[in-house]
This record gives C-alpha cells, structure tokens and sequence, in this order.
C-alpha cells in the first residue's frame, strides 16, 4: 500500500550531544510512483480542484506537518 | 577517513600538444557540473540521506575526487610546457595572467568555482533527483569536449569519465527506487 511518507531509523551515536531523534521520515508524493499519467483517472470537483491545486485525486497530497521537527 | 592510491584511476595520455584542450578541460574542474562540485556535493549530502543510501553517496563522491585527478592531469600535461605566448593564443592569456601554469577552480570561461553550483535540500528525494540531474549534465559535457577535442589519448579518458557518470546517474536512480519502497513503513503518531 502506498504511502506519502516513509519512516527510517537513522544511526544513534552513544556519544550524540542531544537526545536523538530515533525515527526520521521523508516525503514520498504521489507523482513519484505514476510514470505517465494514465487517461481517464478520477477528478476532484471545480470547487475542491481549485482548493485542492489539482483536478486529479490521485495527485493530492496533503502535507502534513512533520512533527518530529 | 580516506585510503589513498597513488594512481590515477583510469590511465590519462595525451597526445598532441594542444593548449587550447586545456581551456575547455577545465569546464569538468571548476565547472557548475564538473567533478568538483560533484564530489563535495554528494559527500555533504550524505550526513542527512537515509542510512540505506549513505554508502552510494560515499562512494560516488570519493570517485569524484578520483575523476577530478584525471582532468587535473590532463590540464597539467596541456600547459606544463606552453609558453607565454603558446598560453595567449590557446585563449589562456588572462589564465597566465593571474596564475602562471597553475590549475584554478574555474569554469572554461574563467569565473570561479562557488558553493552555489551544489545543492542541499535535506528532502532526500529532492537530494537525488539534484544529483541525477548533475550527472547528465556532466555527461552532457563530456560530449561536448569530446566533440571539441581531436587528441584520440584524451578521448579515450573522456569517454570512461563519460561512462562512469551514465553509471553514477543509474545508482541514484536506483537509490530512488529505495527510497520509494514501502518496507521500512512505520507508526503514526
């Protein structure tokens, strides 16, 4: 199953000055996976298109804060 | 740390005397995509790419600093033995002017090589795309100096160095393709 952010667990020094962020992550959005967009994908709406920044659903990709800092 | 080899890693022989060649070397020296900027730009974006992808930018940044040494070399035995006046007509004028027969990070129009040719995105997705775009354009460059070039010797390096980018653009590649993979999927907070 696809996910727009992947997790990974970087290398924790037993000599790191600060307490350590044990999981990082990065953004993975959706146009990475889909090569060249196939016709007749599913569309948002006028009105969540134009919120949204794009017609196509599967394109959207919410960002969310990234709370690990 | 690094281990060092005395010896290049492919072999450089140049065979015509041909100051000129040394001018447009110099681009892949001090050039925006030359393995200068290549070799720094991989071995500082390795401190914040995902563990899995650390080793590939140590190794490819290392073997930069292993092409910089070859185009070093071939500058070198292009304008070791040029005259002052062999310098000016080779359109090396103003190089003497300011350095004598020593090598500069500079690209092939002269200005000086600048921390603002790399880049360091921290999104690791955004760090390799950089880095597989920097490889074609230094491919892309080596056609144009082969292009420019009639020395057969320096050709043949060129065309390894040539190589070794197409090979480098298919690791990063490659390391994308890693990135992008699901395995190491994990909680939400």
């Amino acid at each position: 199953m696809y996910t727009n952010r992947k997790y990974y667990e970087p290398y924790i020094s037993p000599f790191d000055p600060c307490k350590p962020i044990r999981m990082k992550s990065y953004s993975t959005p959706p146009n990475l996976y889909l090569g060249f967009q196939p016709p007749g994908l599913e569309q948002f709406s006028p009105r969540e298109a134009l919120k949204s920044g794009t017609l196509w659903k599967v394109f959207y990709d919410p960002y969310e804060k990234n709370k690990e800092g | 740390m690094w281990v060092y080899e005395k010896k290049l890693q492919y072999p450089v022989k140049v065979s015509t005397c041909n100051p000129m060649l040394a001018k447009f070397l110099i681009e892949q020296y001090g050039g925006a995509d030359g393995e200068l900027a290549a070799a720094l730009r991989y071995l500082n974006q390795r401190y914040t790419i995902p563990d899995k992808v650390v080793g590939l930018l140590t190794d490819i940044g290392t073997e930069e600093f292993a092409h910089l040494e070859m185009i070093a070399t071939m500058i070198y035995k292009l304008t070791k033995d040029a005259t002052s006046d062999q310098m000016k007509e080779a359109g090396l004028g103003a190089h003497y002017a300011n350095h004598d027969r020593a090598l500069f990070y500079q690209n092939a129009a002269g200005v000086p090589w600048t921390a603002s040719y790399i880049a360091a995105k921290g999104d690791p997705i955004a760090d390799l795309y950089e880095d597989i775009a920097a490889e074609e354009k230094a491919r892309a460059t080596y056609q144009w100096i082969i292009d420019l070039s009639d020395d057969p010797d320096l050709n043949d390096s060129l065309a390894f160095l040539r190589e070794r980018e197409i090979v480098h653009s298919q690791r990063f590649r490659e390391a994308v393709e890693i990135l992008k993979e699901e395995r190491d999927k994990k909680k939400f907070y």
